[in-house]
């Protein structure tokens, strides 16, 4: 496993990082974030990375997709992360467009992936319930069987990754076994006009686009079943695995971006006649971040290869990266605005919407502590 | 076959019939290590042979030139016999600051006579070489150096004293840091680099008692010490340019160190689990099938066993960096900071497994490994201070690195 980035990969990061600063500047966000915006993010602005290829980086060759894997996922991901793009790339190309492509058949991929990967259509996975706090096993949503072969939902899933506005969902529904089990777990392709379904914009601090959904015996045809009837948590485990990689890279460009910003406010403010970038205190505090976030950037470009290279040790690697990334970015957060003193405070400065963004992807895939103990079970302690 | 192919053979008949062995796969024995020096010790007999073999060869110093007493190999070469070791998991035939340190140092700053003098003998074993440079008023500061040298007629006198001398008492040469010139405005400029013989008169090394017990720590006094003027590495007042590279070579050393943490050495690389933490878990304070039921502690072992793994994943990532041509990144200059606090929230996990078991000095009711843990911890308390303590080490990142202004 080499952690060093190849010529191809460097090649990417730029371009990624020419795309974001030029056409995402954080200025955009306060228009887009809720609630003055109904999506909450620029739906001309993802047909632009989808343009560039980017929405097709995951996906095989056969599936329309350029059959690269994580490693440049996360080269992406951490470019919108420095700039908090809001663009739907974690619901409709991580979360339901692996999951279609992993588990879908050709009709399911022609109909849904390939949109996808064209920009045409937004994806979504809903996921997570009310109580689900991080155990995505703890699905209460259940699917009954019907005589023809197909399935009626009743449930509801909470803060699904933006869920408002997409066209379809890929809903995890219980069809057999009890809340927590492993097996019993159903995927279905929700379109958001089926009858019974209903999606409300939720609003969280990050501002981002998120949705309540429920469904009310929402009725999925045979067709609209994906993979198979009870084996869908193989493949939700694979894709949100997936997920939290693509997410703690998008964690590692906003703790960058937080600190960049900070070093340049410490260099330009002054103080009692002098930089504050002079004060030892301040220079200690950033040094702290600074390891944080080379520690945390380790943990996710090992955990992209290991998912590529299919290795013994990716969950482990996974949560090591997951929980890294959330700490680390919380601090580099957290300090940022301490060390901008009192302006950091105000809404009207752009460095309170890192912490903001920080807490969110912190509580999205399991916190810290969830991963601990998932790492701790895969090392065998 | 190729010239490589040639010398490789070379290297491997000779380890395998020349060298005993009963040496093999004590890379990491301490015991095995051998120091030199006039007062020299074997902990295996076998290893004055390999001692000998090596030198023989120039091998303990490889890429030296030969008429220094090197093995005048090229880096493709060293790293063939460096492979071949490690085939066999030799231990290396010499250790040393000698062949680390100031070997180095006259190779880049001294006169061609010293080099002549020294590099041979420290090649072969012969002489032991400590460093003299932290003084009671000079540790982070290490500018402020006071021991003194005055010239009289072909020598210089020295006074004062050196302290946290790595085993002075039983090393034979010195190289140290003397001011030549106490007027100098900047104190950097007053610094001369000395060599001196322990065997001169003036000279008195004491051993120094950690709260952890007995250390290889000395201090070393200096009372109307004559050193021959020759001494001089460099120029005269310029000593503090050779100490500042010579002072990067010991940082990297302890980077590396930190780095190879001893612990990726499993054919996959991966070894995180902190096996010896969870083990002494389940020990101490219990498991079901395996599993660690002090929940708190279970959870303070997963950190740290992923904060090492990332470590070492850093470090991974900055020899990929530099073995692909890329240059070195920032990502190295914490290697010191962050693997000296891991060591020591290693070693106070340790405590807090094993409770009042932990406790102990000497004596009945503790295991040799539980009073070895005692000392161990309370010696980890000293890993953030020494080679550059913590907070210089934040400086050195933040000024470097980040850019702040002085």
């Amino acid at each position: 496993m080499r952690l060093a980035l190849t010529d191809d990969q460097s090649l990417l990061a730029k371009t990624a990082a020419a795309f974001a600063a030029e056409r995402s500047p954080l200025s955009r966000l306060r228009a887009l974030r809720s609630p003055s915006d109904p999506l909450g993010y620029s739906r001309p602005l993802w047909s632009q990375m989808a343009a560039l290829g980017w929405t097709g980086i995951p996906f095989a060759e056969d599936h329309g997709g350029a059959g690269l894997g994580l490693a440049e996922v996360v080269i992406v991901t951490e470019a919108l992360g420095r700039c908090l793009a809001p663009e739907p790339f974690l619901s409709s190309v991580m979360l339901a467009g692996r999951a279609i492509a992993r588990a879908g058949n050709d009709a399911q991929r022609a109909a849904y992936l390939a949109p996808v990967i064209a920009g045409d259509k937004i994806l979504a996975l809903a996921l997570d319930e009310r109580g689900t706090r991080h155990d995505r096993r703890r699905i209460a949503t259940r699917a009954e069987k019907t005589a023809s072969g197909g399935l009626r939902v009743t449930g509801e899933k909470s803060q699904v990754i933006d869920g408002f506005g997409a066209d379809a969902f890929v809903v995890a529904t219980r069809t057999a076994g009890n809340l927590g089990d492993v097996g019993g777990v159903t995927l279905a392709i929700v379109a958001a006009r089926a009858p019974g379904l209903s999606v409300v914009r939720q609003h969280r601090v990050d501002g981002r686009n998120a949705a309540f959904v429920r469904l009310a015996g929402v009725e999925v045809s045979s067709n609209e079943i994906l993979g198979r009837i009870d084996q869908g948590g193989d493949v939700l485990d694979d894709v949100v695995d997936d997920a939290t990689v693509a997410l703690a890279g998008e964690m590692v460009g906003g703790m960058v971006e937080a600190l960049d910003r900070t070093l340049v406010y410490l260099r330009e403010r002054v103080q009692f006649g002098v930089s504050i970038g002079t004060f030892q205190a301040l220079k200690h505090r950033a040094a702290r971040v600074f390891v944080e976030v080379e520690l945390a950037r380790s943990a996710v470009l090992a955990a992209a290869r290991a998912i590529d290279e299919a290795s013994e040790h990716r969950r482990a690697l996974v949560s090591a990266a997951k929980a890294r990334a959330s700490d680390a970015y919380v601090h580099a957060a957290n300090e940022a605005i301490q060390m901008h003193g009192g302006i950091g405070m105000t809404d009207e400065h752009d460095i309170g919407l890192f912490l903001k963004r920080a807490r969110v992807a912190e509580m999205t895939f399991g916190d810290a502590a969830f991963h601990r103990d998932r790492f701790a079970t895969a090392c065998g302690f | 076959m190729t010239e490589s192919d040639a010398f490789r053979a070379e290297v491997r008949r000779v380890l395998e019939t020349e060298v005993p062995s009963v040496l093999r796969g004590k890379a990491t024995d301490p015991k095995a290590h051998v120091w030199g020096g006039r007062r020299v010790t074997f902990g295996y007999p076998e290893s004055r042979t390999w001692l000998e073999v090596a030198a023989a060869r120039g091998w303990t110093a490889p890429t030296w030139p030969r008429e220094y007493g090197g093995g005048g190999l090229s880096k493709d070469d060293a790293k063939i016999l460096k492979a071949e070791i490690e085939r066999l998991a030799l231990p290396p035939p010499l250790v040393g600051f000698g062949l680390t340190m100031i070997g180095p140092t006259l190779l880049q700053f001294g006169s061609e006579r010293l080099r002549r003098e020294h590099l041979p003998k420290i090649a072969s074993g012969q002489i032991r070489w400590c460093q003299g440079y932290s003084e009671p008023n000079a540790g982070s500061d290490l500018a402020a150096v006071q021991t003194s040298a005055v010239r009289d007629g072909d020598h210089f006198v020295v006074n004062g004293q050196k302290i946290w001398t790595s085993y002075g008492d039983l090393s034979d040469w010195m190289f140290m840091l003397v001011r030549t010139d106490p007027g100098a405005t900047k104190k950097q400029t007053g610094i001369t680099f000395l060599l001196v013989d322990f065997a001169i008169p003036g000279i008195e090394v004491r051993p120094i008692r950690l709260i952890s017990g007995a250390s290889p720590f000395c201090e070393t006094f200096f009372s109307d010490a004559r050193v021959p003027v020759e001494n001089v590495v460099g120029e005269l007042n310029a000593g503090w340019t050779v100490a500042k590279a010579l002072l990067g070579h010991e940082r990297a050393m302890i980077a590396n160190f930190m780095g190879s943490g001893g612990r990726r050495d499993t054919a996959s690389g991966w070894d995180p689990a902190e096996e010896r933490l969870a083990a002494l878990a389940r020990e101490y304070v219990g498991h079901v099938d395996g599993k660690v039921t002090d929940a708190v502690l279970r959870d303070r072992i997963a950190q740290l066993s992923m904060d090492t793994l990332c470590f070492q994943l850093t470090v991974q990532r900055a020899a990929d960096g530099a073995a692909a041509g890329q240059r070195p990144g920032a990502e190295t200059s914490m290697f010191k900071l962050y693997g000296t606090e891991l060591n020591q929230r290693r070693q106070e996990l340790m405590l807090a497994i094993r409770g009042p078991q932990a406790l102990g000095w000497e004596g009945e009711g503790f295991s040799p490994d539980e009073l070895q843990q005692t000392r161990d911890w309370l010696r980890s308390r000293g890993n953030t201070i020494e080679g550059g303590t913590s907070e210089i080490q934040l400086n050195v990142v933040a000024k470097q690195v980040l850019g702040l202004p002085d």
